[in-house]
């Protein structure tokens, strides 16, 4: 039996969908039979992060409602072949699907998958409730900004309501430039406000917007920086303890000796 | 040169330590909405407790969370008719 996990946020724009498609090919990277699952109804978005696009043919709604089998709407990813993407329907409403309904789907897919992650749309209505129903884990996901980190704790709270306890806590879009300055809440002025575990850090990187243009996952990218937060991200959800990224090194010595494995 | 100069000496406040400010104290007040199941279950309970020692309009009964700049306090503005001699 699998794991079910929910990536959520509150406010949207925040990473969401990109994390989704990131933690998902970096676990099926490593070799665990993993699918991804669109929840944001009506705004169907990770297809395009993943460059599947084109393969649609069923999706989540038609599953629900009976039109076709699970395994008919799976959209095998082009790159691994133990990847999988439950779209969402586009033409539909949120309400199309209600948790009950979520919650069986979860479970068959646990069946055939280690990791089934659920992409949810933002904000705290329907789709959220959807999203949650039949998750065992949580991740949210955040910016250092003051707006989303105030979703955060907003969503940190409906959890708990949705017995949804401990969730992990990514923190991305970092930008080490304007922690040095003092002009952005580090990740320990953002842990200490939401009290909540720290699964991973993300810097603003451009090569997400690029992998993004192209379809491929930064996790795939070797040479990409938050490639790597998310390589680190998925290993630290498998047990291992592997240690942050130092985007947040205030001094130039500490950060060169950090490039060399020093300290 | 002003700039890192006034920041050496600590005159100009980081905007990070503002947001984490602002964060605090709206997170005090955010984390005080109770839920209207849980607020009504609160005031049943409580109509149950004091009915035991007072006779308590129910109907004029007022239970809020009041927060003001970083403390919440429950509220309560309970009109009581009469007041037992004995339990």
């Amino acid at each position: 039996m699998g794991k079910s996990i929910v990536v959520t946020s509150g406010k949207g724009g925040v990473g969401k969908t990109t994390t989704a498609a990131n933690i998902g090919t970096g676990l099926a990277q490593i070799g665990r039979r993993v699918c991804l699952v669109d929840a944001d109804i009506g705004l169907r978005n990770l297809d395009v992060v993943m460059g599947l696009e084109n393969r649609i043919v069923y999706d989540l709604i038609d599953v629900v409602e009976g039109h076709c089998r699970v395994r008919s709407a799976l959209i095998k990813d082009k790159r691994l072949d133990n990847l999988f993407l439950l779209p969402a329907a586009q033409t539909r409403e949120k309400d199309a699907v209600n948790p009950e309904q979520m919650k069986v789907l979860m479970e068959e897919l646990k069946k055939e998958f280690d990791y089934v992650l659920v992409d949810c749309p933002a904000g705290i209505e329907q789709g959220f409730k959807n999203a949650v129903a039949g998750a065992d884990v949580a991740i949210i996901v955040t910016t250092p900004e003051v707006s989303a980190v105030r979703d955060a704790d907003r969503i940190v709270g409906l959890l708990e309501a949705s017995e949804l306890y401990e969730p992990h806590l990514i923190i991305n879009r970092i930008r080490p430039d304007m922690i040095r300055k003092g002009d952005m809440m580090t990740t320990d002025d953002i842990i200490d406000i939401l009290a909540i575990k720290l699964l991973g850090i993300v810097p603003d990187d451009e090569s997400i917007i690029i992998s993004t243009n192209r379809g491929e996952p930064a996790v795939l990218d070797k040479k990409s920086l938050s490639g790597q937060a998310f390589r680190n991200i998925v290993r630290r959800l498998e047990g291992a303890s592997v240690p942050f990224l130092p985007l947040e090194e205030t001094s130039m010595v500490k950060r060169i000796l950090r490039l060399f494995g020093r300290s | 040169m002003l700039e890192w100069l006034s920041r050496l000496f600590g005159a100009t406040e980081q905007s990070k330590d503002k947001a984490k400010e602002r964060l605090r104290l709206v997170l005090v007040q955010d984390r005080a909405i109770l839920s209207p199941g849980l607020l009504d279950a609160l005031k049943e309970e409580m109509i149950n407790v004091l009915s035991k020692y007072m006779e308590i309009d129910e109907q004029g009964l007022e239970v809020n969370l009041d927060s003001s700049d970083d403390s919440v306090a429950l509220v309560a503005n309970i009109p009581v008719r009469k007041v037992k001699r004995k339990l």
